[in-house]
């Protein structure tokens, strides 16, 4: 049971990677790190079967601050489209050195 | 606070008496600092610095009561001068936290005479100040016979000499900062004297150098008082430079820095005479010679008579610069092991007693007369703890506070009168001449009679304090030139018993100058006719009993001090009081060093002998005096505007031997020159702005093109190589991100 909750985990985590690497909407690239937050989740969440109930506990706080990211970037990306009428992260290069 | 006792302290016999408030001893001057620094910057803050009763620098307050000679500014078309808005409060809370101070050390007294013998001393820790790793230093007190002493002599001078500055500085702006200075360094001199550990009592002796900077410049607004007190910070410097490299010795060597483990330790490690061990004693003599101002570095003393007249007496003559000594005492197991480093000691207390005292011959300022006297009697100090004889050293120092406090005291009333009188008819004389003053007996009585008894005192006329002590030391070092540790060792190549022969005979020539400068300062001040001028005349008069109180006191002690040590010879031809007690109270802290220093046991000296030396001593002062009144003729000075320029050996004495300008010449302008121009202009703008020219553009560089052809370039190609790191695409910093923790993952996984 582990090693295929892990595997699923890893699978998971991959996507939101790749997702985050290639695509260029900001709420899609948004939307591929909470899916590598809860591939983390999931793993913690394995793990606590084998090694006690701390990984569980683990999960709430993640939970938590995935939370209160999610509110805080999805501010950023609307301030962000009302200033520039576009959420495509090539057009957004403000810092560019 | 935190009261944790240390281990001896549990079981020790002061534990559960009024000892156990020694932390409070400290607490009540740092408290009086707080309170009166407060009202200083409150009175700044809220009324201003031009609000008339706290400008610092305005011109007429200054010149109402400086008694500096070039402060009489302008402004005397006002005569009513505003005192300081929180004067009252800071006349309550500065002596009242020194005399609370005192009374505690009082009892503290009582409680250690009524224990009995003490032989480990009293020590109160409060946490660990320094715990790294074999360095464990504590922050705590010691409280044995020795810092008892000088507790008591700090406390109790200290509070005389607080309720004298009520009067004296009754006018002065800054009224409340210069009571929150004077708590301060109360403080910091309870902490050199009380701390456990060197360092402890470093902070302490670093603290003092601070306040008496901030003293010494109290008037900073007149540039020669400002420079002043920087000339004794920096000569201080080279001393604790001194005392920071003994310290670093001792920790090396010892592995320990609290007194009782350094001497226990010493006792087992150092063998005899050792190198080590007089190189350790050498160094912490610089920084008594610094501190105390001994030759080489006495310099300073004389120009720190810049501040006020009760901060000379309190900083500059009774108690901090007698912490040279002081720590001495402190490390007498020590330097009874180094007995090259005690006859060093005693060679440069001797130099410093004659070269000074020469010097207090011919000077006019009656500050400078009893600057100099100041020297010379801590040379005698020197002597005596470097002969190994603590107790003497110390004894003089107690009585040298009492009747050279009362001196400088003395003279502040005499300031007082003539600046008063001077002010009146804004007159812009100099109020510290002696060539100005003459007659003073008519106009200050009190005073008058006070200052022959300190003077009497200082000269070492039997029975007054200073005979007693001054004796003791003179006689130990005549005892003490053969049979001790002093056969074995050389000065310079000098056998140890002549050499000091030498330093006795120098010791005497001093205390006869001694006897006949301060007997010219009395006959110039107070003798003869008035040359004040004939409209001030009239304006001379004692000052008031808040200033006349504490002489009078401190002439009770001038006069009486010697019976804290009576000699036993004495005793025992006219019964008059206890014999030694002071050598008695001392016995458990310096009394093994004292047998140690000569050879073992203790030496008996033919009464006969002591006799002579006695004899010899009252016939050199008496001679001095007598030498004084027969040459000086007081009715034919002339006021110092008339005065003519001296000549001879009198021009070199007046100008102290030109030292101040040949350290001018010999390391002052050096130094300026080379920061000037080795360091200044061709390091920093030749070196340094020449190589920055290649990486900083200059600010000028586009207004002249070609000046710096360089100019900026090598920055600005690496600033473009970095700027091509940043894309400002995100997705570019998350591949980076990724790349780079697959690396670091990879690294980990694959590493075995």
């Amino acid at each position: 049971m582990l090693a295929e909750s892990l595997f699923f985990s890893a699978v998971l985590f991959t996507i939101g990677v790749v997702g985050v690497l290639t695509r260029r909407n900001a709420i899609i690239v948004f939307m591929c790190v909470e899916l590598m937050l809860n591939a983390v989740n999931l793993t913690f969440v394995a793990f606590a079967q084998v090694y006690g109930v701390a990984g569980q506990i683990f999960v709430f706080f993640v939970m938590t601050v995935a939370a209160a990211e999610a509110a805080v970037g999805l501010a950023i990306i609307i301030a962000l489209f009302r200033h520039r009428q576009t959420v495509n992260l090539s057009n957004i290069n403000l810092l560019k050195g | 606070m935190l009261l944790q006792h240390a281990a001896t302290a549990g079981a020790h016999p002061l534990s559960g008496t009024a000892a156990d408030y020694l932390w409070l001893l400290p607490l009540l001057p740092l408290l009086g600092f707080v309170a009166n620094g407060l009202l200083a910057m409150l009175s700044v803050v809220k009324f201003g610095p031009k609000d008339p009763s706290a400008s610092h620098g305005d011109d007429h307050g200054h010149a109402a009561h400086a008694d500096d000679a070039h402060a009489h500014g302008g402004g005397h078309d006002d005569h009513a001068v505003v005192r300081h808005r929180f004067a009252s409060l800071a006349s309550i809370i500065g002596p009242g936290v020194l005399a609370l101070s005192f009374f505690l050390a009082v009892a503290i007294f009582m409680a250690m005479r009524g224990a009995g013998e003490i032989h480990v001393p009293f020590i109160q820790k409060y946490f660990s100040w320094m715990p790294v790793g074999d360095l464990q230093i504590d922050a705590a007190f010691q409280l044995d016979q020795l810092s008892m002493v000088m507790v008591l002599i700090i406390t109790g001078v200290g509070t005389l000499i607080h309720i004298f500055s009520v009067g004296y500085m009754q006018d002065d702006p800054g009224y409340p900062r210069f009571f929150a200075y004077l708590n301060l360094f109360v403080f910091f001199m309870l902490l050199l004297v009380l701390g456990s550990s060197y360092p402890l009592m470093f902070v302490g002796w670093e603290g003092v150098g601070l306040c008496s900077y901030l003293l010494i410049g109290f008037w900073f607004s007149e540039k020669a008082n400002a420079d002043a007190g920087k000339k004794a910070f920096i000569v201080n410097r080279i001393g604790d430079f001194g005392f920071l490299v003994a310290m670093f010795m001792l920790f090396a060597n010892l592995g320990a820095l609290d007194f009782v483990g350094v001497n226990a330790a010493a006792l087992s490690n150092f063998t005899m005479g050792s190198t080590l061990v007089t190189v350790i004693c050498l160094f912490l003599f610089l920084g008594c010679a610094g501190k105390s101002a001994q030759i080489p570095l006495y310099v300073w003393l004389p120009d720190a008579m810049a501040g006020p007249t009760p901060v000379s007496a309190l900083i500059h003559a009774a108690t901090m610069v007698t912490a040279g000594v002081y720590l001495i005492a402190r490390s007498n197991v020590l330097f009874s092991l180094a007995p090259a480093a005690s006859l060093t000691v005693v060679v440069i207390g001797a130099l410093t007693a004659f070269f000074a005292a020469t010097i207090g011959l011919k000077q006019w300022d009656i500050k400078k007369v009893l600057a100099y006297s100041t020297v010379s009697q801590l040379g005698y100090m020197f002597m005596g703890v470097g002969s190994g004889a603590y107790v003497a050293g110390v004894f003089h120092l107690m009585t040298h506070a009492f009747f050279k406090a009362l001196l400088f005291l003395g003279s502040g009333s005499v300031i007082y009168a003539m600046h008063k009188a001077y002010h009146h008819t804004g007159n812009h004389e100099d109020a510290q001449d002696m060539r100005n003053m003459g007659g003073l007996k008519k106009y200050l009585p009190i005073t008058w009679a006070l200052m022959w008894a300190s003077t009497l005192a200082i000269a070492g006329i039997p029975p007054f304090a200073g005979f007693f002590s001054k004796d003791e030391i003179l006689a130990a070092v005549h005892n003490r030139h053969s049979g001790t540790l002093f056969d074995t060792v050389t000065f310079l190549g000098i056998p140890g018993p002549f050499v000091m022969l030498v330093c006795y005979t120098l010791g005497l020539a001093a205390a006869f100058m001694t006897a006949v400068y301060m007997t010219r300062m009395m006959l110039y001040t107070f003798h003869g006719p008035n040359r004040t001028g004939d409209k001030e005349r009239e304006h001379l008069a004692e000052a008031p009993w808040v200033m006349t109180g504490p002489l009078v006191v401190l002439g009770v002690l001038s006069v009486f001090g010697g019976w804290f040590n009576l000699p036993k010879l004495i005793v025992e031809l006219i019964p008059i009081g206890p014999v030694a007690s002071l050598e008695h109270w001392l016995e458990p802290v310096v009394g093994a060093s004292e047998i140690r220093m000569q050879g073992g046991a203790v030496r008996e000296v033919a009464h006969s002998t002591e006799w002579v030396l006695i004899g010899v001593a009252i016939v050199i002062a008496v001679a001095g005096i007598g030498l004084a009144f027969a040459r000086l003729k007081p009715a034919k000075l002339v006021p110092a505007n008339e005065a003519l320029p001296e000549h001879g050996i009198e021009k070199v004495l007046a100008n102290k031997y030109y030292v101040d300008e040949a350290y001018d010449e010999i390391i002052v302008d050096p130094v300026v020159a080379t920061s000037r121009n080795l360091l200044w202009r061709g390091i920093d703008v030749g070196l340094i702005d020449g190589f920055t020219r290649l990486f900083i553009q200059s600010k000028d560089q586009d207004s002249t093109p070609g000046k710096v052809p360089m100019g900026g370039l090598l920055p600005r190609a690496v600033g473009w190589i970095g700027s091509q790191m940043q894309s400002g695409q995100v997705g570019t910093y998350a591949w980076v991100l990724v790349v780079g923790m697959l690396l670091v993952l990879g690294a980990f996984t694959f590493r075995s």
